[in-house]
Parts: structure tokens; sequence; C-alpha cells
């Protein structure tokens, strides 16, 4: 019981980043944009978050520069694909070559250098609860903030105007412009709320996670998320499974070792990957699902007409 | 007010003039980013653009560095013309490289002519397998090319730690993670004597060649243009589109597994776990810079091996930071996308409101 438990709030742990950078990018293809840089935004809230807390002292201001660093580079992104109308493919690609090249430049001088991350916070009462309590409510507080996220994700998508303005965008632009709603700002903003998750996604790796910044610190989580949103066919509630699924993924290594399975550490490492495969297959091999799941006008740019 | 206008026709001129562009704002980005750090710029920029090229050791490096990046490029090129977006050319390369290995392993205490092609040719067929993969899953399970490729990628890196920690790993390599040295029959010949410059490089161009015949007079390479430019027009002409799928990922795992095969026969000549320093990636790259032309992908995969020497040499000479390689090359593809645009729209100088009111005005008096 007591190792079960450990593994399920490791596992939470885990899925933390991806949750952050899924939901983000989640409101981003909702507004009908595909933002393949998830990796290079994570990488540069990783650096800048790293780099912001280390200098100040203080993890709220790191967690301030992640934040903003994220939104900086998604507003390149936008410019290009929004504005500039460029193909959303090459110019999420562009974003995430561009930003590990970046993260590393200015990183270079902060290998090596740890700080104190983030540590776990028990919330009273709650935390007593058997095995629901050390997984949920004994976690450091940017678990807290991720689960507080994803509930007014939800909310917002279903329950609110500009969810379903959101949505309205997202599925057909051009009738979404012709009630009078400005396409581009809303895609704007959808983008550079997607930025701003990749780069909290990117500061809890890189200040409570593992609290040190090495180059490529991601491993892939932002390619990872793009996954997880087609495999939670863009809901929010399936986004939180299935970020604790990729998270449990990601520390099966850890825990096969622990119970003692002799195996090589490079080929468990694989399992993240092998599963996103899997569940991409499991998720896709009926394409007329995945149509209907889509958001219609997802990688498609648009022009208003003058 | 600037107004973004759709061009009538797309620009033929803008579309070659975008990378000489983009280059020119990346050096110009570059010139400011050395000024920042407090360092001399002009020196800066000799040191990382024509210091790298200056003398026949330093060209042969080059080469040495583009040969991967135009075997990658090329293969690349066949996918994006036909818009199948395949990231895994670094997940080809790794296995190439890896496949290569084990088979020169095996025929570490052989001699003979014959060990060099079995060695290259077990590169590209098992790079082969890896982007037959990624293409079975798209043609038959519909999965998103993109995010199957890059988790190839991740595996096949894993993939390659593995066996270089593990199976291949030198009993007598004081520990070391590396493979024992290939025999000299496995080896590839030099171009130039007395530089490392190797046979890989004109596998490099003979590749671009193949890409322009494919693309200027072949049937296939017509078809795999129309599916990329409208897929209900190449339906309707009954061009397999899975088939089409199939033929362009199996030619970027050749060629990215040729690549692979010559980095460990070629220059390292044993396998090391480093084998890359992101060859794939850079080459996506090559192939938008170089406008998916032949011609174009050898110009831009010879400024793109610069960008990796340059960087080498920037650490040596001036203590910065060896990522600067990956910066210039996110900043110049960048530059490019954004340059792009302009091969579709143009800026239209947008007369505000009060002028045209102004205009009105005169207008009027003049026939008054």
């Amino acid at each position: 019981m007591e190792l079960l438990t450990n593994i399920l709030a490791a596992t939470v742990v885990a899925g933390t980043p991806l949750l952050l950078v899924a939901l983000g990018e989640l409101i981003c293809e909702r507004s009908g944009v595909l933002n393949l840089g998830q990796e290079g935004m994570m990488l540069m809230g990783a650096v800048a978050g790293f780099a912001a807390a280390l200098s100040s002292g203080s993890l709220v201001v790191g967690l301030a520069a992640a934040i903003l660093a994220g939104i900086g580079m998604s507003l390149l992104f936008a410019f290009m694909a929004v504005t500039l109308a460029a193909n959303q493919y090459a110019a999420g690609l562009a974003l995430t070559i561009f930003g590990t090249g970046l993260s590393a430049f200015l990183g270079a001088g902060f290998v090596g250098q740890s700080i104190d991350g983030f540590t776990r916070v028990a919330i009273p009462l709650l935390s007593d609860i058997p095995v629901v309590g050390r997984v949920f409510f004994d976690q450091d507080p940017l678990v807290y903030l991720s689960l507080l996220i994803f509930a007014c994700v939800a909310v917002f998508l279903r329950k609110t105007r500009g969810g379903l303005l959101l949505r309205a965008v997202g599925e057909s632009p051009e009738a979404a412009n012709a009630n009078g709603l400005k396409v581009l700002v809303v895609r704007y903003l959808a983008v550079a709320f997607g930025g701003g998750m990749a780069g909290l996604a990117g500061a809890y790796l890189s200040l409570a996670y593992t609290p040190l910044w090495t180059e490529n610190m991601t491993a892939g989580r932002g390619w990872i998320a793009l996954a997880l949103v087609v495999f939670a066919t863009w809901r929010p509630e399936r986004v939180l499974l299935g970020a604790y699924l990729f998270g449990a993924a990601s520390i099966l290594h850890l825990v096969l070792q622990g119970l003692g399975w002799k195996s090589s550490t490079e080929l468990l490492a694989m399992l993240p990957y092998l599963v996103t495969i899997l569940m991409l297959v499991l998720l896709s091999w009926n394409p007329a699902r995945t149509r209907l799941n889509t958001p219609l006008s997802l990688g498609q740019p648009y022009r208003p007409g003058r | 007010m600037l107004l973004l206008e759709k061009r009538p026709v797309d620009s033929t001129l803008m579309r070659w003039a975008s990378p000489v562009l983009a280059l020119v704002l990346t050096v110009i980005t570059g010139f400011v980013l050395f000024l920042a750090m407090g360092k001399d710029p002009v020196d800066g920029l000799k040191f990382f653009f024509i210091t790298p090229i200056s003398d026949l050791i330093g060209l042969a490096e080059l080469g040495l560095k583009m040969a991967p990046l135009l075997l990658c490029a090329a293969g690349l090129t066949v996918c994006y013309r036909a818009k199948l977006w395949n990231i895994g050319a670094e997940g080809h390369f790794l296995i190439g490289a890896l496949g290569a290995s084990v088979m020169a392993v095996q025929l570490v205490d052989h001699s003979g002519f014959w060990v060099l092609p079995v060695v290259l040719l077990a590169g590209v067929l098992g790079a082969m397998v890896w982007a037959a993969i990624a293409a079975g899953l798209k043609t038959h399970l519909h999965c998103n090319e993109i995010l199957t490729t890059i988790m190839l990628n991740y595996i096949a890196l894993n993939l390659l730690l593995y066996v270089v920690h593990g199976p291949l790993k030198d009993p007598y390599g004081f520990g070391f993670p590396q493979s024992v040295m290939f025999s000299d029959s496995a080896l590839l010949p030099a171009l130039i004597p007395g530089t490392r410059l190797h046979l890989g490089l004109a596998f490099g161009l003979l590749a671009a060649v193949a890409v322009w015949v494919l693309f200027a007079r072949s049937f296939i390479g017509f078809q795999l243009n129309v599916v990329g430019q409208d897929h209900r027009a190449a339906a309707f002409a009954g061009f397999g589109a899975r088939r089409l799928t199939w033929f362009a990922f199996l030619i970027a795992g050749a060629t990215a597994g040729l690549a692979g095969a010559s980095e460990v026969t070629g220059p390292i000549g044993q396998l090391v776990p480093q084998v890359s320093p992101g060859y794939g990636y850079t080459a996506i790259i090559v192939v938008f810079l170089g406008r998916m032309h032949a011609v174009g992908i050898v110009a831009a995969s010879a400024l793109l091996a610069l960008t990796f020497i340059g960087g080498e040499m920037l650490q040596i000479a001036m203590n910065m930071p060896k990522a600067v390689t990956g910066l210039f090359q996110g900043l110049l593809l960048f530059y490019l996308l954004t340059c792009d645009a302009f091969i579709h729209y143009r800026v239209r100088l947008k007369p505000s409101a009060h002028q045209s009111t102004k205009a009105a005005v005169t207008a009027a008096h003049g026939e008054a």
C-alpha cells in the first residue's frame, strides 16, 4: 500500500508538466491553431525560470519569468502563423528549433548550478485521507496550481461565453467573423495562453521536478503533450487522465527498477515514447472518429476578407 | 497604415530572394548579439563565417559536415514535396549508423572490397525499416506522421544508447561507451588525401542529382508534386496516396540511413553515443532554405554545415557557448518563414481615413 501510494504520487508529479503544457495546447488548438513549438516554448520557460529564480532568489519571480518567456515565444509564432498566415507546421517546427537553440545558448552559463526548488506543502485535513491525501493533497504548490487551471479551463470551455466564442473560431472562423468576432484577436489570445502554459510547464521541470538546468531537459515532453491532445480528443477531462497516464509511463522504468527488474535504463527509457505511439494508434485508427473530434479549422490559416 | 494584400500570383523573385534576405537578417541579428555580449562583432562574424573555410582543411571539414545534411535533406525533400511532414531524419540517421556499426563489428576480422558495401547496406536497410514503421502507421493506422516520427527519433536514440552501452560496447574500451574500431575495409575512402573528407559527400551530391531527376524528369516525381499541391486532384487522377507515402518515406529512410552509415564508417570509424549533433533536425532547415530544390539544398547544406564548424570555431576562439550553432540555425529558419510570407502577400500602404477624405475634398475642388 505504501509503495502504491508513492507510485501514484510520483505519477501525479511526472504528469503535471504534461498536464500544464497540454491544457495550453488544448486551448490553442480549440481556436484552430496548431502550434508544434511546444518543446521550444517549454525549454525557454525552463531556462528563463531557472535563471530568474537563481538570480532573484525567488521561485515566484522564476515562475513569472517562465510564463513571460513562453508568451514571448508564442507571440513570435502567432506573428508568423496568424498575422502572416504562414504554414503552421513549418512555423511551429521553427519555433521548436529556435527555442532549443536559444535556450541552450542562454542557459550555457547555468549548467551545473542548482537551486532549492518547490517543496511539498501538505494541505491540512485533506492530506490525511488515506492514499488520495498523499497523492493529490501532499504535493508541491504547482501541482495544486495545475489542478486549479485544469478546473478553470474545463469550466471556461463548457460553461462560459468566452469558451463558446473560442470554439466557434476554431470550428468556423468565417462564420465567427460574420458574427462580428475578431478571429485573429481570439487566435492571438489562445496562442499566448498556450505559450504561457508551456513556459509554466518548463518552469515545473527546472524549478520543481529537477531543480536545475540542462540542455534539452524537456526530453520530448512538448511533443508528447501534442499527442496527448489528440489522445484526449480535445476534451479537458481526458487531457487530465491522459497526462497522468503518460506520467505513469514515464516513471515506469523507475518503478520496475525499484521492484528489482533487471533491464537496461536505455531500453526502459523508450517506454513513454512507445506508449505515445501506441496511444496514437488506438485513437487514430478510425479516421472518421478523428475527423468528428478535431476542431474543423485546425491548422488552416485564416485571412479576414477586407 | 500598412496592409498585407494577397498577390494575384506568387512572386518567383521573392521565392528565391527570401533565403538570401533571411541570411542577411540572421547576420544582422548576430552582429547585434555579439555587441550585446560585449564581443567584437566583426571578429565574431569572421570567426563564424570565414575563418573555418579559409584553407583546404577547413573546406574539407565543411564538405564532411555537408555530406550528412545533404543526404538527409534529399530524402526529406521527397517527403515535403508531397506534404508528408517527416521529422524523422534524425531517427533514420541514428538507425543507419547503428545498423552499419552492428554489421561492421560482425565483420571486423574480414577484409575485402565487399565489406564496405555490405556495411553501408546494413545501415540503409535498417533505416528503411525504421522509416517504414512511420509510413505504415500513417497509411494503415492514420497516425499523424509528425508525432510518430518524433517519437521514433527518441526511441532510436535510446536504442543506440542501449547498444553502445551494452551489446556493442568494446570490452577493452576502458569502460567508455563505444564499439571497437572498424576494420580498414569497412571504412569509406578519403576524397581528398590528407583530409577527413570522405566519399559521403559524393553520395550526398549524387542524392541531390537523383532528386533533380526525380522531380524534373519522372512521373512519380510529378505525382508527388500533385499530391502535395492538391490532394483531391491527385485522388481524381488516380495517384495512389498510400503508394506515394511509402515511396517518400522509404527514400527518406534510405538517404538518411546512408548518411548515418557514412558517418560511422567515415570520420568516426566506430560507434559512439554522440554520432549526430542533430543533422536530421538541421536537414529540415536545409530543405526549407533550399526551396525543396536540388540545387537549393546543395547550397543550403553548405551554409548550415558552416554553422556547425563556425560554432566550434567561436567556442575555441572567443570562448562562446557552442549552442550558438543552434541559435543561428533557429534564427535562420525563423526569418526564412517570415520572409516567405511575402511570396504570397505584398505590403501595401493603405491610406488612412483622414487622408482619403482630404484627397476626395481636393478632387471635388478641382472639379468645381
